[in-house]
């Protein structure tokens, strides 16, 4: 029996990984979340849309690393960022002109823009594979490690090594500070404001004198950076590949609708509850419960629940659970 | 003031409001009265741009306004209010009082992250306007609780409080007083006939309760099926032939029953 290395390999295998997984999924569930709350339909186009995002990031570091520009320890992927957003707002803001508004302007009942919004995902999806190709890409670079797992032996004399990656480091920041600076803006700015208004009372926000296509367009430049900064995320921790993103959608959609959709801070909790729950149904427990338990009791098979390749079927028990039971989720929003 | 001409709109094969034309003085508490399914909320949501008409014309003070959206009549300073009140319901009542004046410097992007010192004096200014409001109305006291929490009566004051916090010209009030106890329905009135007379407030008022109509309102439009049916002072409406017809039908012709 052994608690501390029990303790490594735990946060090894399933905290840290389930933390940056949490993480980017939060930053996914955000984005749906803020479309449902104010444009009041749910986007099927998101995942596709961060495939389109991040294909953009990818190509602007490809240029750079071409040009000798490098971000010292740091993937050169955070410096093509801002543009990437840039770039993928403007794609948002022109989509929802040529699409969305027309529907918003005939007031269309909600499943029919979420159909609208199916056709725009296979025309990213077809753009996405037309200009990058459906393979995995890879676009990471600068240093590939914080602690490596020898340093971590050398150091602790630990036999269990807990390793932390340059990307995992990052991607909790960067989600941390994007989480923050979108609250600040909800609560503090009076754009922000009138975008909760709006959210809340729409017949009323527009009689209180706000500009209704203001407030769209603000939400899909905040939607845009989002999503570019979750792909991005996503695409450095593990890889890029068009058809995983596309895959993405159902725990996003997981995450909004336990959080409750159309509530922010939902969509945080409940991407970080989807993270944890797929990440501890399908790790195998067997190295840590070895560790744990004294010996007679150490189990003979992997204590996996779930072998990995039904990771999905996690996304969709959840939903299924909370839809039947508590259809608003736990932090109350609209229900579907 | 305003003045409808042959204002008609349609929802597929019924006519709601079938060739209304009314004028609404300046300066006048106008009230607006009819048997359900008259014509009224649809004729104050075509009005207030909720609607685009299907056909007729509607002006202020000369200007065409017919079919602008909402939130450009608001800034012309024509307001309305909801028959069922609405709120900001996870604002405070504050909040939501502050939420109304949209359009200064805060609302671009731009400012938001310069020129914080010009938002935050402005906030401040709204925020003393907004304790001004609440105290007009009496309900100081709910400033900081959620909108969403405060009784239908209060709801309806803090919806005429939203009018207050920008100078508007014209407020269409869609039945303040429905779901409003009697106290609480005197102090709406009151604040009715104050805006009216210190602020200079056009007011358009629909209305089923005829003694309230009667306190505030002159002069009174009778509308039914669609159109304007009579106009002048509510004894006159009241003794109206044409009016009694529409509120009883034909055979009833009781005067009394219509207060």
């Amino acid at each position: 029996m052994d608690l501390l290395n029990a303790f490594v390999a735990l946060a090894n295998f399933v905290l840290i990984p389930g933390i940056a997984y949490g993480s980017q999924l939060a930053l996914g569930a955000l984005g749906v979340t803020l479309v449902y709350g104010i444009l009041r339909f749910s986007n099927f186009a998101h995942g596709d849309t961060m495939a389109f995002g991040t294909m953009v990031v990818i190509l602007l570091t490809w240029g750079l690393q071409v040009l000798g520009v490098s971000f010292g320890p740091l993937p050169t992927a955070l410096l093509a960022l801002p543009l990437g957003i840039a770039i993928t707002a403007l794609v948002m803001l022109g989509t929802d002109r040529v699409v969305y508004r027309y529907y918003r302007m005939k007031k269309a009942d909600p499943i029919i823009v979420v159909m609208a919004s199916l056709g725009v995902m296979f025309i990213m999806n077809g753009i996405v594979r037309l200009i990058i190709g459906p393979d995995d890409q890879n676009f990471a670079d600068g240093a590939r490690f914080v602690i490596n797992a020898a340093d971590w032996r050398a150091m602790t004399g630990l036999s269990e090594a807990l390793t932390l990656r340059t990307s995992t480091v990052i991607t909790i920041v960067t989600a941390g500070l994007s989480v923050w600076a979108l609250f600040w803006f909800l609560n503090k700015t009076r754009t922000g404001k009138s975008m909760r208004a709006f959210s809340d009372n729409e017949d009323l926000a527009l009689l209180s004198g706000i500009n209704p296509e203001r407030v769209v367009r603000v939400t899909w430049i905040i939607v845009a950076a989002l999503t570019v900064i979750a792909g991005t995320l996503y695409g450095l921790d593990k890889s890029f590949k068009p058809f995983t993103y596309f895959q993405l959608l159902l725990p996003f959609f997981a995450a909004a609708i336990v959080g409750g959709l159309g509530n922010p801070l939902g969509a945080i909790a409940g991407g970080f509850v989807i993270a944890f729950s797929e990440v501890g149904v399908t790790y195998a427990w067997k190295k840590v419960l070895g560790h744990a338990l004294p010996d007679a009791l150490e189990p003979e098979g992997l204590v996996q629940l779930l072998s990995t390749d039904y990771k999905f079927a996690v996304s969709f028990a959840i939903l299924l659970i909370v839809l039947l039971f508590k259809p608003t989720g736990l932090f109350q929003g609209k229900s579907v | 003031m305003i003045r409808v001409e042959n204002l008609s709109k349609q929802f597929g094969g019924f006519r709601a409001v079938n060739g209304a034309s009314l004028t609404i003085r300046a300066g006048s508490i106008t009230g607006l009265i009819g048997p359900n399914g008259a014509g009224k909320t649809t004729l104050f949501n075509v009005i207030a741009g909720v609607h685009k008409p299907t056909s007729g014309r509607v002006t202020m003070m000369g200007e065409d306004i017919t079919g602008l959206p909402p939130h450009q009549l608001f800034h012309k300073g024509l307001l309305r209010t909801f028959q069922i009140a609405h709120e900001f319901s996870s604002m405070t009542c504050r909040e939501n009082l502050m939420m109304v004046p949209a359009g200064q410097s805060g609302e671009a992007l731009w400012n938001t992250w310069f020129g914080r010192k010009r938002i935050a004096d402005e906030e401040r200014s709204l925020r003393a306007k907004a304790d001004e409001v609440l105290e007009f109305l009496t309900i100081s006291h709910l400033a900081d609780q959620k909108a969403g929490m405060i009784s239908g009566g209060q709801k309806k004051l803090l919806e005429l409080g939203r009018t207050m916090m920008v100078d508007a010209k014209v407020v269409f009030l869609d039945e303040v007083g429905a779901g409003v106890n009697r106290t609480l329905l005197n102090t709406i009135a009151d604040a009715i006939v104050r805006l009216n007379r210190e602020r200079g407030y056009t007011f358009v008022v629909i209305e089923h309760d005829m003694d309230f109509i009667g306190r505030i309102c002159d002069p009174v439009i009778c509308m039914a099926e669609g159109r304007v049916l009579a106009e002048g002072t509510l004894a006159e409406i009241k003794s109206n032939e044409q009016v009694i017809e529409a509120y009883l039908g034909t055979g009833l012709k009781n005067k009394d029953k219509i207060a």
